[in-house]
């Protein structure tokens, strides 16, 4: 379910969250879908739990999982959780577009590009 | 968990360890890293009670470990160097280790079998260096242990059966609390499974941190500025400095925001903050003290 890139330079957890992040706005985690145990993914990684567990931490902090003492770690229902991964990554497109406009894009490029994107659907 | 405190340990003219401190919480995951010659063969011997310290106290699960069989039944370890009898088959040092430690489970043997691909029935000095090493993982982790000393553990593991032991080590973590300390020079591997870190150099410990503190507060900045001219501000704790053209690149002990914001105010032209793997934080953090000399 979830993989580690070691070329990756971002700290272990992250990658861990990222990809829960993704396979939960993409459906493929649903609501009170039960996550391996901190445990489980820590074996099967072959890494420390501690890493997991800040993970899970973080996930849990952002609404996207809540969890239950004794029984694990579940994905929320709520739509609170898409909307901070939203705000998330267009926190980083407005760091990415402001680094284009810096190198002389114009906003009016950067919109094409979007309604161009939108085309190819 | 573990204390070591100012411990001493020479070998006749050689002072392996001098004043040597350490400290392992538990349930930890302890990195212990050095060069070549720092002293963690030493440091481990004496945490398992193998050598006795000239000075200085040892202290295990609560308990001063040399001699002490109770405290010494609770720590496995696995040496760089292993030693068994010549005729020794796995089958027979399980039955050895049955009789030897009280806390040694038949049944955690037979669970962890299907992980280890070895005949029970092999003399242990036919196997390859490799599946040996596989065999001491196999009888120390059927100990269940509180603590696992493990010194250059995955030296002749193939990547497979690295991944495998890890697995089992890690799962033993976050099952049952087992604190392990490993010493490696595979820094990449270590960041994976490690907790925390020691840094010791010449007998002595330089630095024990929580590896996300090590790694958050110790970042490398891209920087450059208009005039080609900087000079850095003295808060920022610049442990080095390389200029190529307009680019400096700099490595700051200081966390990637606290760095930007004491860069932003020489204004530069660029600044991109990377994080530093721990070999390089290894290099500079020892190299700065070198130079220091």
């Amino acid at each position: 379910m979830i993989s580690i890139n070691p070329q990756d330079s971002r700290p272990l957890y992250e990658q861990i969250e990222d990809n829960f992040m993704k396979l939960i706005a993409a459906g493929i985690m649903r609501e009170d879908d039960k996550l391996p145990s901190v445990r489980s993914l820590a074996s099967q990684l072959a890494i420390n739990p501690n890493t997991i567990q800040r993970a899970y931490r973080e996930l849990e902090a952002k609404g996207f999982i809540y969890s239950m003492p004794g029984k694990g770690s579940f994905v929320s229902g709520s739509v609170d959780a898409a909307d901070s991964r939203k705000q998330e990554l267009l926190g980083q497109f407005d760091e990415v577009s402001q680094q284009l406009i810096d190198l002389g894009c114009t906003a009016e490029e950067l919109s094409n590009r979007l309604k161009e994107g939108k085309s190819d659907d | 968990m573990i204390k070591v405190s100012q411990v001493c340990k020479a070998f006749g003219p050689v002072q392996a360890l001098q004043n040597f401190d350490m400290h392992v919480l538990p349930g930890s995951v302890y990195g212990l890293v050095g060069p070549n010659g720092a002293g963690k063969t030493t440091a481990l011997k004496v945490i398992s009670g193998a050598m006795r310290a000239d000075a200085g106290t040892v202290s295990v699960c609560g308990g001063e470990v040399y001699e002490n069989v109770a405290v010494k039944g609770r720590i496995a370890s696995i040496p760089s160097d292993l030693y068994f009898s010549e005729i020794a088959t796995v089958e027979g040092m399980k039955n050895l280790y049955g009789v030897v430690f009280p806390d040694f489970s038949s049944l955690r043997f037979e669970e962890l079998r299907p992980y280890f691909n070895l005949e029970t029935n092999r003399q242990v000095r036919s196997l390859s260096k490799g599946m040996q090493k596989q065999a001491f993982f196999w009888l120390a982790l059927s100990r269940r242990p509180d603590v696992l000393l493990l010194d250059e553990p995955v030296d002749g593991l193939d990547p497979a059966a690295r991944h495998t032991i890890w697995g089992l080590v890690m799962d033993d973590v976050a099952n049952r609390g087992m604190t392990v300390v490993s010493s490696s020079h595979n820094l990449r591997e270590l960041t994976d499974v490690c907790d925390h870190v020691g840094i010791m150099d010449a007998g002595q410990m330089r630095l024990e941190r929580s590896l996300s503190e090590l790694q958050e507060n110790f970042v490398k900045v891209q920087v450059a500025f208009e005039d080609d001219k900087f000079e850095a501000p003295a808060e920022l704790d610049v442990v080095n400095r390389v200029q190529e053209g307009r680019l400096f690149t700099l490595v700051v002990r200081a966390s990637a925001e606290k760095a930007q914001a004491i860069l932003a105010q020489s204004n530069p032209m660029f600044v991109n903050v990377l994080p530093l793997s721990l070999e390089e934080i290894f290099i500079y953090e020892l190299g700065g003290d070198r130079n220091e000399e």
